[in-house]
């Protein structure tokens, strides 16, 4: 009887876990060992030797290189910031409209707006590129036809404002993501609180600020987590719209295009695959620290309602 | 049912044995970033082989320009790369003979037909080891649209002088973009801009020498000069211009939107093809009438063997050939603009090519003045010039500033005098 109030091992977990893990290890886990472990090694007379720390010292502090790597982060923090300031906002925003009674077609709206996320960045880029073409775009056209045409200028081909063309275009491939789940997290809101709200005069925007948005800040947070891993490991964009290069003069150039530029090489300039993996880890560190110190510092705090 | 098996068996072994006893056709593969001549080599070149050469199988297997160098060496570095290797000049072939990637052809027959400085390209810096068999170099110059010129009176324009009156005229009558070039993609400005006027004022390969042997640093006149030309340039390119793309050069020359192309010989087929008004080329102009010319010829693009080849004997063959004069005659012609490297003496069908190949007899031939050791080191001397060029088109640098930032650049790696 003993053996019988004895639980059996329940060996499906581990098998039905088994496929995922392996893969998960096989192409995730080892190539990021191995992207680490080529970091601290560098060819020097034909041969393979370990350097230590001395890549990661040419990343951070080369005369030349260094400039590259300091433009690129920088870019990439600009890029970051401006999704932060309109994709997010700009999200949320239309998913409080979404969410209010009020409009009608709520479906056709929330449809459009997500499908250019599920486009393919090569097309995104493509007819952005030919939008706003100098020479055959509509977008001069369409600035004559409201009598603007003196605002437009290659905005594409100009360092001042290339980097917040590109980081535009993403904003609208993008928006739907954050509009869905700040749309979600916003339906999921009881009806009992809104109308506890609303029974002590709370209504109209002061709802939104005052009750609906402390409800959503945790989705806030995630979003802008999601953002940031996104932004930092971007590259797609810019390489259909600009080319590897990052044009003009490296203003769009971002982590993502510098890494492919330095690790594979780029027409006349051969591939480096150690300061390349070096770079790689810098960037894998740079998101590691962090969304950790996002994990631990600030999503902690946020209060968490349960209903 | 078993008997059934054992006669299947039986016919499959004898099938196996019959192919292997026939079928001596063996299949080679090609290596190129030359994607728009598929159908050149598919339709006009590989036939011929083919048909002096059953047995062999020759496929031509491209990959996008931009991408060929990183894709090749990855293909390379895994094994899978195909039995032939297009290869670029200088360093960057030469980084993949020295990796072993591909081989040496010291003694192939075919080699006899090209002089030395044909083969330099693709020489080991001691001169011993030649690995690629020279096919083609591209010329530089400008192609018009002879039709603009003639309604608007202008004459082909040989001195610096005379190409500016002519955009000058261009400009005022307005019909016409007078220069068709952008600087989105920003190769196009160093190799149709830099590259092509460079050589009228660094005396072609007299100077790059020099450079090369540390006696003429790029904050030298002569070398900070093509970039205040190119400053000129800015007043006659398209409106926002920053944006254009290759492509869109192209077409606006191509649809007769602009008078002149700041080119290189590769552009000769697809002009061909796409414009519909009769297109002439003149040579970079010179500073005064009567000065020696120089021009931009440079060695580009070469066939080499990859060691990894399982077909080592046909791959030979094939090399043999290109290194003859039927095929010097059949890829000149083929893809007028690829201009042969080869003794043999080839005539050009195509007019506009011709013009560029007759060049040859009135000018000094020199190749691009980074090609040869100036981009072995990081940062990329080619690379950086690029970059340079685009500033001096846009006027956001003045010369001085840019051959100093080009110098700096270089000293950090290039040591001539050691």
């Amino acid at each position: 009887m003993v053996a019988l109030n004895k639980k059996p091992f329940r060996w499906h977990i581990p098998i039905l876990l088994l496929p995922a893990f392996l893969i998960y290890s096989t192409i995730m886990v080892l190539p990021l060992f191995g992207t680490l472990q080529l970091s601290f090694f560098n060819l020097e007379n034909g041969k393979v030797i370990f350097v230590g720390l001395q890549n990661f010292y040419y990343v951070l502090t080369d005369e030349f290189f260094s400039v590259r790597f300091w433009n690129a982060l920088g870019n990439n923090a600009y890029f970051f910031m401006i999704h932060m300031l309109v994709q997010n906002p700009l999200g949320v925003l239309i998913a409080a409209m979404l969410s209010s009674k009020k409009i009608r077609a709520v479906a056709f709206y929330r449809t459009a707006i997500f499908i250019p996320a599920i486009l393919s960045f090569v097309i995104v880029g493509f007819v952005w590129k030919l939008i706003l073409s100098p020479l055959w775009g509509i977008a001069p056209d369409l600035l004559d036809l409201i009598g603007l045409k003196s605002l437009f200028t290659a905005w594409l081909g100009k360092e001042a404002y290339a980097l917040t063309t590109i980081s535009l275009v993403s904003v609208w491939q993008y928006l739907g993501i954050p509009m869905m789940l700040i749309y979600a997290a916003l339906l999921s809101i009881p009806e009992e609180v809104i109308e506890a709200a609303e029974c002590d005069g709370i209504t109209g925007s002061s709802l939104f600020f005052k009750i609906k948005l402390p409800l959503i800040l945790p989705s806030i947070g995630i979003i802008s987590i999601l953002t940031f891993v996104g932004n930092f490991n971007a590259f797609d964009l810019i390489y259909s719209m600009q080319g590897a290069l990052a044009g003009p003069d490296f203003s769009t150039d971002i982590l993502g295009t510098l890494l492919y530029r330095t690790f594979f090489g780029f027409q006349l300039q051969l591939g480096d695959h150690y300061i390349g993996s070096a770079l790689a880890s810098v960037m894998f560190f740079i998101i590691l620290v962090v969304v950790t110190a996002y994990l631990f510092i600030v999503q902690n705090r946020l209060r968490r309602y349960q209903f | 049912m078993k008997k059934f098996l054992l006669t299947t068996v039986a016919a499959a072994t004898l099938a196996t044995f019959a192919t292997s006893a026939f079928a001596e056709d063996v299949t080679i593969t090609i290596e190129s970033w030359r994607a728009e001549d598929l159908s050149i080599w598919q339709d006009q070149i590989i036939p011929v082989f083919e048909k002096t050469n059953p047995g062999i199988k020759v496929k031509f297997t491209p990959t996008k320009s931009t991408e060929y160098n990183a894709s090749l060496n990855a293909r390379l570095d895994s094994g899978t790369a195909g039995d032939m290797i297009t290869c670029r000049p200088f360093d960057n072939a030469l980084a993949q003979y020295n990796k072993g990637q591909l081989a040496s052809l010291n003694g192939l027959d075919g080699l006899k037909n090209f002089d030395d400085v044909a083969k330099s390209a693709w020489t080991t810096d001691d001169g011993k080891n030649i690995f690629c068999v020279p096919m083609a170099s591209v010329i530089h110059g400008f192609i018009y649209n002879k039709d603009a010129f003639k309604e608007l009176g202008i004459e082909v324009p040989n001195t610096r002088e005379e190409f500016f009156a002519a955009l000058d005229k261009i400009k005022a009558d307005g019909s016409y973009t007078p220069l068709a070039m952008g600087t989105n993609d920003q190769w196009e400005a160093a190799t149709m801009g830099y590259y092509n006027i460079a050589p009228n004022y660094h005396k072609g390969e007299e100077g790059r020498l020099a450079l090369l042997a540390g006696d003429a640093k790029l904050t030298d006149a002569e070398w900070t000069a093509p970039f205040a030309e190119l400053t000129k340039w800015k007043a006659y390119l398209g409106d926002n211009f920053e944006a254009q793309t290759y492509g869109d050069s192209q077409n606006l020359f191509t649809l007769g939107r602009a008078a002149i192309y700041p080119a290189g010989s590769w552009e000769i087929s697809g002009f061909n093809k796409n414009a519909d008004f009769e297109m002439g080329a003149f040579k970079p102009p010179v500073a005064k009438a009567g000065d020696e010319c120089y021009i931009s010829d440079h060695t580009d693009i070469a066939l080499g063997m990859n060691p990894a080849s399982k077909n080592p004997e046909a791959v030979k063959t094939f090399l043999n050939w290109v290194g003859s004069a039927d095929f010097a005659t059949l890829y000149a012609n083929a893809s007028p603009g690829f201009f042969s490297l080869s003794n043999h003496k080839v005539t050009m069908e195509d007019a506009l090519a011709a013009d560029f190949v007759s060049w040859r007899s009135d000018c000094k031939s020199s190749i691009r003045s980074s090609a040869q050791i100036l981009t072995r080191g990081t940062p990329n001397l080619d690379t950086a010039i690029w970059g340079a060029s685009v500033s001096a088109l846009k006027g956001n640098k003045t010369p001085e500033v840019l051959g100093a930032e080009l110098q700096k650049g270089l000293d950090s790696w290039f040591k001539p005098k050691m």
